[in-house]
């Protein structure tokens, strides 16, 4: 698959638990080159939302989970250049 | 593109809640906050919320000084800690613009791990909020696990951290880093204001112990002198004790008390820096043992205290499960056992630190504890009796008096 062209915004879907920052909207849409880029782009969009979901060490939160195109990552450097979409979504624990 | 203004959320409750010249708890609890509304003198009291239901919420507090504001320690379960204001008591809620978080560990941070302190770390509670002194509106501490200390001085909406705390080449010491401290993490307790003097300021950790600073947070010096610490090798350290929950009394605020995980303490602070446990007057088939400690409104000699069972396996539940709460009029020299009302058996009750608090009524001092259980207690008249006044709320994490004006 190539790469999705310059510009072009990915898909992020999110759970439930962000909809305050969203408006209740699940699917959103960002741009960036890493995960990290992405979160950034849509706390621009809806503010607050990254840090809820990302610490201020740049760590994913450990009952938070995110998904490249159906495959958990951990890292935030991970790229998206190739990406269709994202999950953000709450993980099991954390209830 | 212009950003977005920050989208207003509103967490309130859907009741327009008439709280003007009313008296009421703020209980913060495992699945949000809740307001008791006292009505016919605290003979009857209205359940209102609640608020951000299903949010962690550690602490709930009105700004005394415009008696409308309040402030609320958040976290999402899954998601990170915060913090939400509401400025029209309860109607409407908005979340902080930056709430407390440490700085960030980078190239420009200095090495070593005792000069680093806290850089690197992450707040993963905000648990104790604490309002400024009366004359610095606006003003509001947070305590945090790890065990960090920060300041608003815009009503709660920023913060930032106390950097003479957090960035004391002393802190990781002081705080016994990596140490383990309650269920929820070590944390940062009982921030107390001089109401004399608003540079002078105590704080309490878990693992760590009381300190005091006269420059509003700038240095910071322990004092825990005759604090006992049998979790440790030796009781003869300047740090790294348990304080549960740590008062300056407002009647006298020379006078500190601390309920300890080791024992009942008071000092005089006029005389000098040595605590005395005052709890060994307690009786012994009960211990002094506990979390919260609560002070009269205008006796600098009467505090109250909550035992719990420190004994072999520590439950922490009230000893024999037969909960009451202990008083003293003489500043620990005689302890008079109050349980009137509440279960003489059965009754295995915990009270955490920010969950017993008093009213200002000088004469029949209302005194009110919240449980692990969901309940919550009420006296009207200083501790000599109790009456169930809700239950079947989630795990209570703080109740608090508000005054609403």
């Amino acid at each position: 698959m190539g790469e999705r062209d310059k510009g072009a915004t990915l898909r992020v879907n999110v759970a439930s638990i962000l909809f305050e920052y969203t408006g209740g909207e699940s699917a959103l849409e960002a741009r960036g080159k890493t995960v990290l880029e992405v979160l950034a782009d849509l706390d621009r969009r809806h503010p607050g939302l990254k840090f809820r979901i990302v610490d201020e060490q740049d760590a994913l939160r450990p009952h938070i989970k995110v998904f490249i195109d159906g495959k958990m990552v951990r890292k935030l450097g991970a790229s998206v250049a190739k990406a269709r979409e994202l999950h953000i979504l709450q993980a099991l624990s954390g209830g | 593109m212009t950003p977005k203004k920050k989208a207003k959320k509103s967490k309130g409750s859907k009741t327009a809640v008439q709280l003007r010249g009313t008296l009421g708890l703020l209980i913060g609890t495992a699945k949000g906050g809740f307001l008791l509304k006292a009505k016919g003198g605290r003979s009857r009291w209205e359940l209102l919320g609640p608020f951000h239901l299903g949010a962690k919420t550690n602490d709930l507090r009105l700004d005394p000084r415009d008696g409308k504001t309040l402030l609320a320690c958040s976290t999402g379960g899954h998601l990170g800690p915060t913090i939400y204001r509401s400025k029209n008591a309860g109607k409407t809620w908005t979340e902080a613009k930056r709430s407390p978080r440490f700085d960030k560990l980078n190239s420009r941070s200095p090495r070593g791990k005792r000069a680093r302190a806290s850089r690197g770390n992450s707040v993963s509670t905000n648990f104790w909020l604490e309002p400024g002194h009366a004359t610095e509106k606006g003003v509001w501490y947070c305590g945090t696990s790890p065990q960090g200390l920060f300041r608003s001085s815009d009503g709660g909406d920023s913060w930032s951290g106390v950097n003479g705390w957090n960035h004391n080449p002393m802190w990781s010491r002081w705080i016994n880093v990596g140490v383990d401290g309650t269920p929820d993490g070590p944390v940062l307790h009982s921030i107390q204001i001089d109401p004399r003097d608003p540079k002078h300021m105590t704080v309490s950790c878990s693992s760590g112990g009381t300190f005091e600073s006269l420059d509003r947070g700038k240095s910071w010096t322990p004092l825990n002198s005759g604090v006992a610490a049998d979790f440790l090798p030796s009781a003869n350290v300047g740090y790294g004790h348990d304080p549960h929950c740590m008062i300056m009394h407002p009647a006298d605020p020379d006078r500190w008390y601390q309920q300890n995980h080791c024992g009942i303490y008071s000092m005089d602070r006029k005389v000098g820096t040595d605590w005395q446990r005052i709890g060994r007057r307690m009786p012994k088939r009960v211990g002094d043992v506990g979390f919260p400690i609560v002070p009269h409104p205008t006796d600098p000699d009467t505090v109250w205290v909550f035992p719990m069972d420190g004994s072999m396996i520590w439950p922490r539940t009230s000893p024999s499960g037969s909960p009451a709460i202990y008083c003293t009029h003489d500043g620990g020299k005689h302890w008079e056992r109050q349980d009137k009302g509440l279960p003489k058996s059965n009754g295995y009750l915990t009270v955490l630190r920010q969950c017993m608090t008093g009213d200002s009524d000088p004469k029949k001092t209302g005194l009110y504890f919240g449980t692990t259980s969901g309940e919550i207690w009420a006296s009207i008249d200083a501790g000599k009796s109790w009456k169930q006044i809700a239950a079947h709320l989630p795990r209570v994490y703080s109740v608090r008096v508000a005054r609403f004006r």
